[in-house]
């Protein structure tokens, strides 16, 4: 085969940014996306930190360089064969390509916020996610979020460093996102307090601790170190969480016009299903196992598949963009024949 | 009416929409580095006076973040503060930069004013 197609699974950032480099290599990257739109979760976002930069303005840059790159939309992949020296792959939309590397990038999906039942989410109307409130800040719209906020309250790790949630790993980005929100509903409601309760603050990336100072000092923005162990709504609709304040060893109660559940990542459902096809594993994490966590991230134990982005776990935006074009360059060298 | 014996407790809970900001608020004026605090435990950890009195500022500005504030005055903090020597010494290790001693002296200058 001296075909130097390259199959994409996933069109976000990762796959994005991995297509227009394959691209730039010489090789002939295709993308398959199973929604309708290209960015991913990354889409859906209102503003990136630290920069908070517009998720809009950077998808639609993403995707003007991807220009004469072929793209199937609402499409999945319905089998993946591995021959002699590349893959023959069929696409639900009809579709067979052969290629020659398959790079998944699949991404994350959020967890399902509900599933914490404590927590009220989709049962009490002033309950919304990280997720939901980047929608609100996109479009303004959801019944959820009233006019007038007197307190906000924010809980991290929803699904996250929770064993018995089913996931012990921590999300990495939620801290952050906390924190950056925080700030922008101050914003909005100067009026209002913010109150983020929090088990660590694990804000580790650049910029992220000027966020934490800013948000405390400029915004005054409340920090309580405790897990919020349950909310109940109250008669007004308001709620009402629960929770120790475990530096004051006191319990604590705090009656909420907004709750805002960090919501954390876990792998795609899908994914560990296209790993199967072609014998790639899953990790203990239920994130695909890179062939090492240092030198080789980008590398699957098969020859021919590669993994970029949040497939192999919680990245942020950037650390996906440097995966992609890790990944691009892993697969040039793969195709030229050098490992 | 018989008296069983049973009675019911005020929740010990603190309840942080209801908590009085008042004097932390005036506090937050005078010294803003108040608001950095991270309860890192510098500060206690290295007070002289902190192992026999008690005293500890992370505690200190705790209280005044958490405490229901009651018309006399948080016993508790100027307990706290009277043990204070003012050797300056959690503002030396405070990771914020926090000048401690000027807050202790600002809540300090608050008090007397309430007096």
């Amino acid at each position: 085969m001296d075909s130097q197609t390259v199959l994409i699974i996933g069109g976000g950032v990762a796959g994005m940014e991995a297509a227009r480099q394959l691209r730039l290599l010489g090789c002939e990257p295709v993308i398959v996306e199973k929604s309708d739109h290209l960015g991913g979760h990354v889409a859906g976002w209102h503003k990136l930190f630290p920069d908070m930069l517009s998720a809009s303005s950077l998808i639609e840059r993403m995707s003007e360089s991807l220009d004469g790159i072929t793209v199937y939309l609402k499409t999945q992949v319905a089998s993946m064969n591995r021959l002699k020296d590349g893959f023959s792959v069929m696409l639900t939309n009809g579709t067979g390509l052969l290629c020659r590397a398959v790079l998944i990038a699949s991404g994350f999906r959020l967890f399902e916020a509900s599933r914490k039942e404590e927590y009220g989410y989709g049962v009490y109307d002033r309950v919304i996610t990280n997720s939901d409130l980047e929608y609100w800040f996109n479009t303004g719209e959801d019944d959820r979020i009233p006019d007038n906020l007197s307190n906000i309250a924010f809980v991290h790790c929803v699904g996250s460093r929770d064993l018995k949630a089913g996931n012990p790993q921590c999300s990495k980005v939620c801290c952050m996102t906390a924190v950056k929100q925080a700030i922008e509903m101050k914003e909005r409601f100067p009026d209002a307090e913010i109150w983020c309760f929090y088990m660590d603050l694990r804000l580790f990336g650049k910029k992220y601790e000027d966020f934490y100072i800013n948000a405390q000092r400029d915004y005054g923005v409340h920090f309580v170190r405790g897990r919020v162990s349950e909310v109940s709504e109250d008669i007004d609709g308001r709620v009402i969480l629960k929770a120790e304040d475990t530096l004051a060893g006191r319990q604590v109660k705090l009656k909420a016009d907004l709750l805002v559940l960090m919501a954390g990542m876990l792998c795609n459902e899908d994914t560990a299903g296209l790993a199967s096809m072609v014998r790639a594993e899953v990790d203990s994490d239920g994130f695909l196992r890179s062939r090492d966590n240092i030198f080789r991230i980008n590398e699957s134990s098969r020859p021919g598949i590669f993994f970029a982005g949040a497939c192999t776990g919680t990245k942020t935006v950037p650390e996906t963009v440097a995966e992609a074009r890790a990944a691009a360059l892993d697969i040039r060298n793969y195709l030229n024949g050098n490992d | 009416m018989i008296d069983f014996g049973f009675g019911l407790s005020r929740s010990s809970a603190v309840r942080l929409d209801e908590v009085d900001l008042t004097l932390y608020r005036k506090l937050e004026k005078l010294e803003p580095g108040v608001r950095t605090c991270m309860s890192c435990g510098s500060c206690t950890a290295t007070c002289t006076a902190g192992p026999w009195s008690g005293m500890s500022v992370r505690k200190v500005i705790l209280d005044l973040q958490r405490e229901r504030a009651s018309a006399e005055g948080h016993g508790e903090v100027r307990k706290m503060l009277s043990a204070c020597m003012l050797c300056g010494k959690c503002s030396m290790v405070c990771p914020r930069g926090i000048n401690t001693r000027h807050l202790i002296l600002s809540l300090c200058r608050i008090y007397e004013e309430k007096k």
